[in-house]
């Protein structure tokens, strides 16, 4: 009970530290959720629109993608932004780029399949119909995404709920560094395992409130789109 | 339909808008924290450092970079890990310098060729800690092998590290010297850190080998008392190493190497001494030019 009236003081009484970790948080999840968005919706419409051999073989192989936990994730992203690897030169282990880099190839998977489900609501003939009226393959993948933006938006607002909730990516990328790379999550698993329980509740607290916003925002989506 | 699609689209910009303002003021704030440089920085002023956990969960870093900052320029970026995970990220050149305690490894790192230099620093101590009763009766043991013979002999539970750090290399060299191959359901490997290994001990009412840094630091959560100290083989020394500069252009070596001349000098030897937890000295400082 002490510690949860503590964890609300530093949330409250504005502690710089808890604010800066907070802030951090969402500018990578926010960055991480546009570099997933970019390659995700595009490929989620594809494969909707798409009429190729070995189509449910990708389908299954991106939603099994999604079920990697995130430890392993960031070990492969790791073997790549190493020193040591392919991508070493452009430093971004252990830096934001490195946690960014991370969760986006962690919710790029998840965009994808969410949007190639939530587009197959869509009227069946709505493809169809667009082949029929001449449209190239772009305009069709332009045409499809206008078409399910709300779907769109609710894949994006599960993705930054996805990657402000990780800590295994962000801790192994980001090395959990302070006043740099250290994120709400990073910071909860620190402070729990010192013992120190406050301020690991307050950023709780916050990773709550911020769950119910995206629940709530990704609520209005569908209610729009209906 | 078309005015409510208006609207959701309208909602939507909104939420955007409003969620790019927070990112703008999260990299303002970001920005302001990034320069606490009181000197003109260097070209490449981040150094990355690859510790142990005890030296950064203990305070002892945050106590340190500041005065480094101060007098050199440089921030440095703590990673915080076990000694053999802060080897590997030293031989993968993902780390230019490391503070670390672990002789044995260091030595077969600069053997390798992975290192430029290694420096002592400091040392500190291992203690072994567990239940206030004592069941095990460690209590006056006569030396460190003798301890944890008698650990192992009374079946009370020990949480080993089992990650490789520092301190479990210490673990193992100790029940080897002791003659005993430990296994069983009293032994359990946590694959933790120091915190979470007495943190489990706690709840196990068990015994673990802590440094004892980490053990004050940690000492109002825990109601676990120093059972055995004092052998000099737990005397637990702290080497500085800067990561060759041959393995990796990205390395900063210039960084490295004034983090180990600072380091070792007298300011840095003179900080590591004034360094105390609940009033007692932490870390002894040890170089010898």
């Amino acid at each position: 009970m002490e510690s949860l009236l503590e964890a609300v003081s530093l949330l409250v009484g504005g502690d710089r530290e808890t604010w800066w970790t907070i802030a951090t948080s969402v500018r990578f999840s926010l960055w991480s959720t546009v570099f997933a968005v970019i390659p995700g919706v595009p490929l989620g419409a594809a494969l909707f629109l798409g009429r190729f051999k070995g189509k449910r073989a990708a389908v299954a192989l991106v939603n099994a993608v999604m079920a990697v936990p995130t430890v392993v994730v960031g070990l492969f992203v790791y073997s790549f932004i190493s020193r040591s690897g392919p991508l070493g030169s452009l430093g971004l282990l252990y830096a934001p780029g490195g946690v960014v880099l991370g969760q986006a190839a962690l919710a790029f998977p998840l965009v994808a399949a969410m949007s190639y489900t939530g587009l197959q609501k869509l009227d069946p003939r709505y493809g169809e119909t667009l082949l029929t009226l001449g449209a190239g393959p772009w305009r069709r993948l332009a045409a499809i995404i206008r078409e399910g933006r709300y779907v769109i938006t609710q894949a994006t607002l599960a993705a930054f709920g996805r990657v402000a909730g990780e800590v295994g990516v962000s801790m192994m990328l980001g090395g959990n560094i302070r006043w740099y790379t250290r994120t709400m999550t990073t910071t909860i698993a620190l402070d729990a395992s010192k013992g120190e329980f406050e301020r690991a509740l307050s950023l709780g607290f916050v990773l709550l409130a911020l769950a119910l916003l995206v629940n709530f925002l990704s609520h209005l989506a569908v209610r729009d789109g209906r | 339909m078309r005015l409510i699609a208006k609207r959701g689209a309208l909602r939507a910009a909104a939420v955007c808008a409003a969620l790019l303002a927070a990112s703008a003021q999260a990299f303002a704030m970001g920005g302001k924290e990034a320069a606490p440089a009181a000197r003109p920085a260097p070209a490449n002023p981040r150094v990355r450092l690859a510790t142990t956990t005890s030296t950064e969960n203990s305070g002892l870093l945050s106590y340190l970079l500041p005065f480094f900052t101060e007098d050199t320029g440089y921030t440095v970026d703590v990673v915080a890990v076990g000694t053999g995970a802060a080897l590997k990220l030293g031989e993968n050149a993902d780390a230019d310098v490391l503070l670390v305690h672990a002789r044995a490894l260091e030595d077969a790192f600069m053997a390798a060729g992975h290192g430029a230099e290694r420096r002592d620093v400091m040392y500190n101590d291992f203690i072994v800690i567990g239940p206030a009763g004592d069941p095990a009766g460690l209590e006056g043991s006569p030396d460190a092998k003798a301890a944890f013979a008698r650990l192992a002999a009374s079946g009370a539970s020990f949480v080993s590290r089992g990650d490789k750090s520092g301190t479990h290399v210490k673990e193992l060299d100790t029940w080897k010297a002791a003659g005993i191959a430990p296994s069983g359901s009293w032994y359990k490997e946590a694959g933790q850190g120091m915190e979470q290994c007495i943190i489990m001990a706690e709840g196990l009412q068990g015994y673990t080998l802590s440094d004892r840094a980490t053990y004050v630091a940690l000492k109002d959560k825990t109601s676990l008392a120093i059972l055995f100290d004092g052998d000099p083989v737990l005397f637990n020394p702290y080497g500085v190493i800067t990561v060759a500069p041959s393995k990796n252009p990205a390395i900063n070596a210039d960084g490295a190497k004034a983090f180990l001349d600072w380091l070792t000098s007298e300011r840095g030897q003179g900080l590591i001494a004034s360094f105390k937890l609940e009033g007692q000295t932490m870390f002894f400082p040890n170089y010898k030019p």
